[in-house]
């Protein structure tokens, strides 16, 4: 009997996506682009309400105020110093915290003596809401960049260390026992077979740990710098020019997205063996 | 099969005894068990579930090692997992992130000389899934998974293969190929190969010998030599008549002559 023949099938893939308007609808936009509409929409109308002077320009300025202060702002230079300010805290605080959270998950998930000792201690550290940080770490190590790189390293830190921790204790039994049969040492164990098992949560957790380092590092910014975006805002608010609140705004949502699909990329990459 | 039959006694079991401890007692999974496995022969064992035929293949395997009693293979104690033992369960356990080629690799030490690197290659060609080295085990049929998984088992040219219910979890029409698959891989590589099934038929047809296990503890009820040749039919009078012989000791009554026999 010919073994490939009805088993190709299994190769081949799902069926194509053949449901109405797979090639481009709704109003002559095509699928990809169709999220897009409705935001579109919405800054028309907004830009019409606001040249209207419906919307009062102190407190929401129209998208083409915004955008001449962008530009602005470009123009001088300043904005990309607050711009490389804040992705440098943000790169330095996740690199830390993320590293932290990568060996101390990685021996809480080998030893279940850590595990005992230390984990309950990590488990109500985490339940800390992030702003409390902020006065602590400004007493402690004051208001330049040590404490803003060490708040943002502590939220990165704890979404990696529990996906990481969790994803090696949820390791199949059964695969592990493969490893044994093979008699695999311990750290061949946890090389071969317990982390790459265990990487899909811990991508998740990196994407978690990034987003929340976000968080912190505009904590961190509004609570007392002299420059990046999160200063950039408290500015635009002590000034009371709406449109530099906004830009900021704007450009943390650009920044925050873009370095999420760096790590959803570079994990695609080693996750290329799933079906999803 | 070669012609000079090796009747060393390849695998020895004396006095087997297993007991599991719990917070709630103990059970006795397995009870004086004493079985003796010749070079190349292919055993079935057969029970319903919870007799420890598992048990059985898993302390042979090196998988328990608490137990009482003498396993022994090539007069050498089996305390531990080995590569002169490969193991096939009834998943197929591949690692979802490896290639069937790194899969069937997997046991095979990086410094490895290329004999054994060769191995690798030629055991994908004996399952059949020359070709598919690169597809990824979402990407197989249950049936070429479980031939990776048996690729893996034998790359380390292992003098035992267990194979613990390993069609249980495939169709019935696979399973049929299947069984036809691991008689053409035995007769191939001559590695003694021991099955644990809970399908008489399957244990008939592919086995040298049936061992007969009963329930609670689990011993060795009867050992059913199969003495009929390959290729086995399975419509044969001979054959049905064996399997109502297998089929007696597990039920009380049995029509003596089926209509059909699959």
């Amino acid at each position: 009997m010919d073994v490939a023949e009805e088993e190709i099938v299994a190769i081949v893939g799902p069926e194509p996506d053949r449901s109405r308007g797979a090639r481009g609808s709704f109003l002559l936009v095509p699928r990809c682009w169709q999220g897009a509409i409705v935001p579109l929409l919405l800054l028309i109308a907004w830009e019409i309400l606001s040249a209207g002077g419906i919307l009062p320009a102190n407190w929401l300025p129209a998208p083409s105020e915004i955008v001449r202060t962008l530009v602005d702002l470009a123009k001088g230079g300043e904005l990309f110093r607050h711009i490389g300010v804040t992705l440098a805290r943000i790169t330095a605080g996740f690199t830390i915290g993320a590293t932290a959270a990568t060996v101390l998950g990685g021996v809480a998930g080998s030893s279940a003596l850590f595990r005992r000792l230390f984990d309950p201690l990590l488990q109500s550290l985490r339940s800390i809401p992030s702003m409390a940080w902020v006065p602590l770490f400004l007493l402690w190590l004051g208001i330049h960049e040590t404490s803003k790189i060490a708040l943002i390293a502590v939220g990165v830190f704890f979404p990696v260390y529990l996906n990481l921790l969790s994803g090696i204790l949820q390791v199949d039994r059964k695969l592990l026992e493969v490893g044994q049969i093979f008699k695999l040492t311990r750290v061949q164990q946890l090389r071969r077979v317990i982390l790459p098992a265990a990487l899909p949560a811990y991508l998740v957790g990196l994407r978690s740990g990034l987003g929340l380092g976000w968080m912190f590092v505009v904590a961190a910014e509004i609570m007392g710098a002299s420059k990046g975006l999160g200063f950039l805002m408290i500015d635009g608010q002590m000034t009371g020019r709406a449109s530099i609140i906004m830009a900021s705004i704007i450009l943390f949502a650009l920044f925050g997205k873009l370095t999420d699909k760096a790590i959803d990329r570079a994990g695609r990459h080693f996750l290329r063996y799933q079906n999803f | 099969m070669s012609l000079v039959q090796k009747t060393v006694n390849n695998l020895q079991v004396s006095h087997l005894q297993k007991r599991f401890r719990g917070q709630q007692g103990e059970v006795l999974a397995l009870s004086d068990i004493n079985l003796s496995i010749r070079t190349g022969e292919f055993v079935s064992i057969v029970g319903s579930s919870g007799c420890g035929k598992s048990t059985l293949l898993r302390i042979i395997a090196g998988l328990e090692r608490d137990f009482e009693g003498e396993a022994l293979l090539d007069k050498e104690r089996i305390s531990g997992p080995g590569t002169d033992r490969g193991v096939v369960f009834q998943e197929h356990r591949l690692f979802p992130w490896l290639s069937v080629h790194d899969n069937v690799a997997f046991g095979v030490a990086p410094d490895a000389p290329a004999e054994i690197r060769r191995s690798v290659q030629e055991h994908i060609e004996l399952v059949g899934l020359a070709g598919f080295e690169k597809a990824y085990p979402h990407q197989l049929s249950g049936g070429m998974a479980q031939r990776a998984s048996i690729a893996r088992a034998l790359v380390n040219r292992p003098k035992v293969l267990l194979l613990d219910e390993p069609f249980g979890a495939l169709d019935a029409l696979t399973k049929i190929q299947m069984q036809q698959e691991i008689l053409r891989i035995w007769e191939a590589e001559q590695t003694t190969m021991i099955m644990v099934t809970h399908d008489i038929d399957e244990a008939v047809y592919l086995g040298d010998r049936v061992v007969v296990m009963s329930n609670r503890p689990g011993t060795i009820k009867r050992i059913i030599p199969v003495e009929l040749p390959r290729p086995r039919d399975r419509g044969s009078f001979d054959f049905t008549r064996k399997r109502n012989e297998v089929y007696q000791e597990f039920f009380d009554s049995v029509e003596s002559n089926p209509e059909y026999v699959i």
